[in-house]
């Protein structure tokens, strides 16, 4: 019996190792462990084994059975490594044939430029806020200290509807609208399209967008205007990036100044991007008037604020150096893709 | 406006600082400097020379040979010029120095052109001589010199002396930005004092003195001012026995640095007090003048008036004119007539020196379509205190350069001055409210450089006339700072309540629009906001259309920007006929932009500003492509019914079998469609473009970020599959409604997976499948349950006369 068990596993393992698909290692399971295969017939006929030798033959069969198993189970892991490798070998990729992309959008560099800004001063407490682009003259002009006569009302600047509606030429009409609403403090940015009888040609557009700036708040001084834009300008330049105040003059605000980065491009030595000067002019600012706090019922005694308005396209021809701003209006998807 | 650094020094005599300093703390002290040039750039090794002999050229007809002094030896210059004569004193450059340009006056090279010893035509020649143009430099400049040939000096230089110091020109010319509230600056002598105090050094204003003789100017002339609102001060002043000559070198130089031609010494001495004292004056020749009288009022609507230019030039009753006794003779504080201009034989001149309105005369000069130097001063309304100060000056520049003589008195007819403004002193305020701690000894040690005089008495600061712009506290803090130095003031950020930085919800709502359209491949255009009423034909819009009704500029650049739009497609489709006219291939595009539809027209008030997200598209993509991006972008935005689209959009410009109404519950949020192919036509694009308008105001209501969990599905669905032979009339919208409806609170979904349209399908019929899904939230679903459903929706095909197929 002991000898037969082992010709019937010495022979099943000579098949195993014979087999080479995987189907024929499955006949060979079937010819031996299966309903009617010769392990199976062993086990039957058990009945004519004493019945004291029983154990032990079910034991030698067992172990038959198992290391059949064993062997089946070792080559059918053994077959399938190598057949998975040999589909990995034709498999094989040129992985420097073009990549297959979904064609995505591009947002415009004006935008892209916007949401950098928006971001830093969102990051500050402000908040962003719209107002009419078609606004009255007294949004435009006169509650922002510009009067009647005042040469900025000029029309050759300035698109007018009729004698009292205008395009605004400004976000800073903005500023009074918030005001207006009489809920203090405010950190608020606005930015938006403005417009200016300006014919078009590589640094004009009759259409652009501007930023305003906007904080009133008890003890609010020039050293904070200074603190907010220099720390915005190190983080839409870089990190390394110097400003300096220039007074000038806005009939909003008092005193008022323009602010110049130092150049992103040289760093300040001066190069043809800067014209030589080191600085780049990149907005307007200043404390908020007291005449334009008052038209807004707000006490110039108790508050005072900052403003500063930037222009967007400004800060994309110059970040992105685009050199045409006409390039902006063209909507060119070759221009676009760029962004 | 432009000034010599010289002349302002003569005001500051101890200003001492390189073209550079200068620039670096004028600007930061507020006086902005462009730029500058130094009028001697390229100028080396020129000195003077006197030619003591010329023989000709053996060789060359059109050649000289120098023989020329200068100084210490005697040189050989070979020359071309043809004016030169034997005794001439020219400026002559040595081999090895530098001229700025060429004789023909053309752009000055950035590095001068050196000069060396050479031969010309055999014969030696050691240097040049110079025209004016070769020193970078031009005959408006230089009246004297000749318009073909070498500079010869009009007086006496020694040879060898400096001959670029002989002709005035070692020194700058600045160039600054004056904003417009400093009138004071466009003057000499206000930049004069700017510059005073911020290099903290003594200002001299000249010493104005003028003798006149002891006849009465009211012995000449009277004066009448009619219109007092256009004309709050005429000074008038009389100067005889004219003799009319170049002015003095000197004047000359400074003027020329102004960028100010010099005429004669009558004329020089009015611009020269122009520049000095930012007070444009005027001469007449008083024997032009009828009735000995001046009288200041308007212009009659319809007058014409011929300008000393000798334009004719249509009046209105808003124009101030200067007239005589008979007749007009001057556009006021603009330009002189004709009739009373000075020529070269006056005898007796009538200086004035007037204050008009500033807005007036800027809104006349637009209207007549003449704005002078005069009137660009003027415009920006004067100082009437300093009329006075600057006729007086030019009178005694007359008696000084010997151009004739004064007549004692002055005419002066004025409205009673504006008084000086005061304004307290607080000096915690301003610390305050710069964020600085400048001490009360500095902030006062400033204002008496800026003439802001302070009594400690009543603690009060003093404004003087010329600063106009000075009127309140704030104004005050602006002074100090200026001269404190805003680069010295501290960076600080604000303090105070925090405040939640945010964008408003309209706007996050464009991010998710931008976002979804880039995503599905657009990209992001901007378009203008005005536009060619042109564009309504192009669009094909019927005369009456509601869309025609646009808000009109009153003043546009031309036709094509006239109209505020009332419709985004114009945009859209000009940027895709541009991409395709480059041969662009595959172009998406949107944009985010307002329409303007007005409340009223005219327009009376604030027009209603849309906010459009409107999307373009040619190439690869069609209707459903299209219609996908829609629902992306609604179901970003929390829209997540199923819009309902109406193919009876009524829009002309559209193809009328592939137009949608884009609907949301109850509201049309947009439309969809395949561009009119007449309108493709018209704008040059030669396939097929689909667009997409979400008209945002409409959907914000819809829009929402909130987000909640609504469990997954825990028992099985069940799913039918139905196959119909449906009309082509009927829309696959209208089975799916009737699916909708009928299907039942167990009904989850349902998916359209095949139509079709042919042979095997009867005529006016389509092939039409769903696969409808059934799951309930709270039990497997009995095979009853379906059955019923599925039977209620068949009942309702059944009434759009669908039949099943097998």
């Amino acid at each position: 019996m002991k000898e037969k068990l082992e010709q019937i596993k010495a022979e099943a393992i000579r098949q195993i190792n014979e087999s080479e698909a995987l189907d024929k290692l499955n006949d060979v399971r079937v010819s031996f462990l299966g309903k009617k295969g010769e392990l199976t017939a062993v086990l039957k006929g058990m009945k004519d084994v004493a019945p004291e030798e029983r154990p032990k033959v079910g034991q030698l069969v067992n172990e038959a059975r198992e290391e059949i198993e064993r062997v089946l189970e070792e080559a059918k892991a053994n077959m399938e490594r190598k057949l998975r490798e040999a589909r990995m070998k034709a498999e094989v990729l040129d992985v420097t044939l073009p990549a297959m992309k979904s064609r995505l959008g591009h947002r415009h560099p004006n935008t892209i430029a916007l949401e950098e800004v928006e971001r830093i001063f969102i990051g500050m407490g402000y908040e962003v806020v719209e107002g009419p682009e078609i606004e009255k003259d007294y949004y435009n002009f006169e509650a922002l200290n510009i009067p009647a006569d005042h040469p900025a009302k000029d029309e050759q600047d300035t698109f007018y509807i009729n004698s009292d509606i205008l395009l605004r030429t400004q976000t800073s009409g903005v500023q009074v609208h918030e005001m207006e609403k009489g809920k203090l403090p405010i950190r608020m940015l606005a930015p938006g399209r403005v417009f200016r009888a300006d014919e078009v040609d590589a640094t004009h557009s009759p259409s652009f967008h501007q930023i305003e700036g906007l904080v009133i708040d008890r003890n609010i001084t020039f050293a904070d205007l200074k603190g907010t834009l220099a720390e915005f300008a190190r983080e839409l330049f870089g990190e390394d990036t110097r400003v300096k105040f220039r007074p000038h003059h806005f009939p909003f605000t008092e005193p008022s100044a323009e602010m110049d980065v130092s150049c992103f491009k040289c760093g300040g030595s001066g190069c043809r991007f800067c014209k030589g000067e080191g600085w780049i002019e990149i907005l307007g600012c200043g404390m908020v008037h007291p005449k334009v706090l008052r038209m807004c019922n707000i006490d110039p005694d108790e508050y005072t604020g900052f403003a500063f308005g930037v222009g967007l396209e400004r800060i994309a021809l110059l970040k992105y150096e685009i050199d045409d701003m006409r390039l902006l209006y063209e909507n060119d998807i070759r221009f676009l893709r760029q962004f | 406006m432009n000034t010599s650094l010289s002349w302002i020094k003569a005001y500051v005599p101890e200003l001492d600082c390189t073209d550079q300093e200068y620039r670096d703390a004028m600007t930061l002290s507020g006086t902005k400097v462009e730029g500058f040039s130094r009028l001697d750039n390229n100028l080396e090794k020129i000195v003077v020379g006197r030619i003591d002999r010329i023989e000709r050229h053996p060789d060359a007809d059109k050649l000289i040979i120098c023989q020329v002094n200068i100084g210490a030896e005697t040189i050989q210059i070979v020359t071309g010029a043809p004016n030169v004569k034997e005794g001439d004193l020219v400026p002559v450059v040595l081999d090895g120095g530098k001229v700025a340009g060429g004789h023909d006056g053309g752009p000055l090279p950035e590095d001068g052109i050196k000069i060396k010893a050479g031969k010309l035509r055999g014969i030696e020649s050691c240097g040049m001589m110079c025209a004016i143009e070769e020193l970078g430099t031009s005959r408006d400049l230089y009246p004297e010199a000749p318009e073909d040939g070498v500079y010869v000096f009009r007086k006496q230089v020694t040879p060898g002396a400096d001959a670029v110091e002989a002709l005035g020109l070692h020194d700058t010319v600045v160039e600054y930005e004056i904003t417009s509230n400093r009138v004071d600056c466009y003057s000499v002598l206000g930049i004069a004092r700017e510059a005073a105090a911020t290099f903290k050094k003594p200002f001299h204003a000249p010493a104005v003195n003028v003798q006149g003789n002891n006849e009465d100017v009211n012995q000449y002339i009277s004066v009448e001012v009619k219109d007092t609102d256009l004309c709050t001060r005429y000074c008038a002043r009389v100067c005889k026995n004219i003799k009319l000559a170049p002015s003095p070198e000197w004047m000359q130089r400074r003027l020329a640095s102004c960028g100010i031609r010099p005429i004669n010494n009558l004329v020089d001495i009015t611009n020269y007090v122009m520049m000095e004292y930012g007070q444009p004056m005027h001469a007449y020749d008083l024997s032009t003048i009828a009735g000995n009288k001046i009288i200041v009022r308007r212009a009659k609507d319809g007058d014409t008036f011929q300008t000393l230019d000798g334009q004719m030039r249509k009046l209105d009753s808003e124009i101030l004119m200067i007239c005589d006794a008979e007749k007009e003779i001057g556009l006021a504080g603009i330009m002189g007539g004709e009739n009373s201009k000075i020529t070269d034989t006056v005898d007796t001149v009538l200086f004035e020196a007037a204050t008009f309105n500033g807005a007036n005369i800027r809104k006349s000069a637009k209207r007549v379509g003449l704005r002078t130097d005069a009137s660009g001063i003027f415009e920006k309304g004067l100082d009437p205190r300093n009329a006075e100060a600057a006729i007086n000056r030019a009178c005694q520049l007359i008696e000084e350069l010997g151009c004739g003589e004064v007549v004692g008195g002055i005419v002066d007819v004025k409205e009673p001055f504006a008084e000086l403004r005061q304004i307290a002193f607080e000096p915690e305020r301003i610390n305050k409210f710069l964020g600085t701690e400048i001490s009360r000894e500095e902030m006062l040690e400033i204002f008496e450089r800026l003439e802001l005089a302070y009594d400690a008495q009543t603690n009060l600061i003093t404004v003087p006339s010329f600063r106009q712009d000075i009127e309140c506290f704030a104004d005050i803090a602006e002074e100090a700072a200026r001269f404190y130095g805003y680069d010295k003031i501290p960076t600080t950020l604000p303090m105070g309540e925090s405040t939640t930085g945010k964008l408003s919800f309209k706007l996050r709502i464009e991010q998710k629009a931008r976002d979804v359209a880039e995503y599905c491949g657009f990209s992001q255009g901007m378009c203008y906001s005005f536009e060619s009423p042109k564009v309504f034909d192009k669009l094909l819009l019927p005369a009456d259309s509601p869309l025609r009704g646009a808000i009109t500029i009153a003043n546009p650049l031309g036709e094509d920007f006239s109209i505020m739009r009332t419709i985004s497609l114009n945009g859209i489709l000009t940027s895709l006929a541009a991409n395709y006219n480059r041969r662009n291939k595959n172009v998406r595009l949107y944009e985010l932009g307002n329409i303007y539809i007005p409340q009223s027209l005219p327009v009376e008030d604030y027009p209603d500003e849309r906010m459009q997200f409107t999307l373009g598209m040619y190439g690869d993509g069609d209707f459903f492509a299209m219609k996908g991006v829609v629902e992306e972008f609604l179901a970003g935005i929390g829209m997540k019914a199923r819009p309902k689209y109406d193919p009876n959009a009524g829009k002309p410009f559209l193809h009328p079998g592939r137009q949608a109404l884009i609907r949301y519950k109850d509201a049309v949020i947009g439309y969809l469609g395949e561009v009119h192919p007449e309108v493709t036509d018209n704008y040059d694009i030669d396939t097929r473009v689909y667009v997409a308008v979400l008209d945002m105001p409409e959907l914000l209501p819809y829009a929402s970020f909130e987000r909640k969990y609504e469990g997954i599905a825990k028992y099985p669905a069940v799913s039918r599959d139905i196959s119909m032979v449906v009309p082509k009339g009927v829309l696959v919208g209208d089975i799916e409604q009737v699916i909708e409806q009928r299907g039942g609170k167990i009904m989850e979904e349902y998916e359209l997976f095949d139509i079709y349209e042919g042979a095997q399908i009867k005529a006016g019929f389509k092939s039409v499948a769903y696969s409808i899904t059934f799951r309930a939230e709270d039990r497997t679903l009995e095979e009853s349950d379906v059955a019923s459903a599925m039977k209620k929706i068949l009942n309702g095909l059944e009434g759009l006369g669908i039949e099943l197929r097998a």
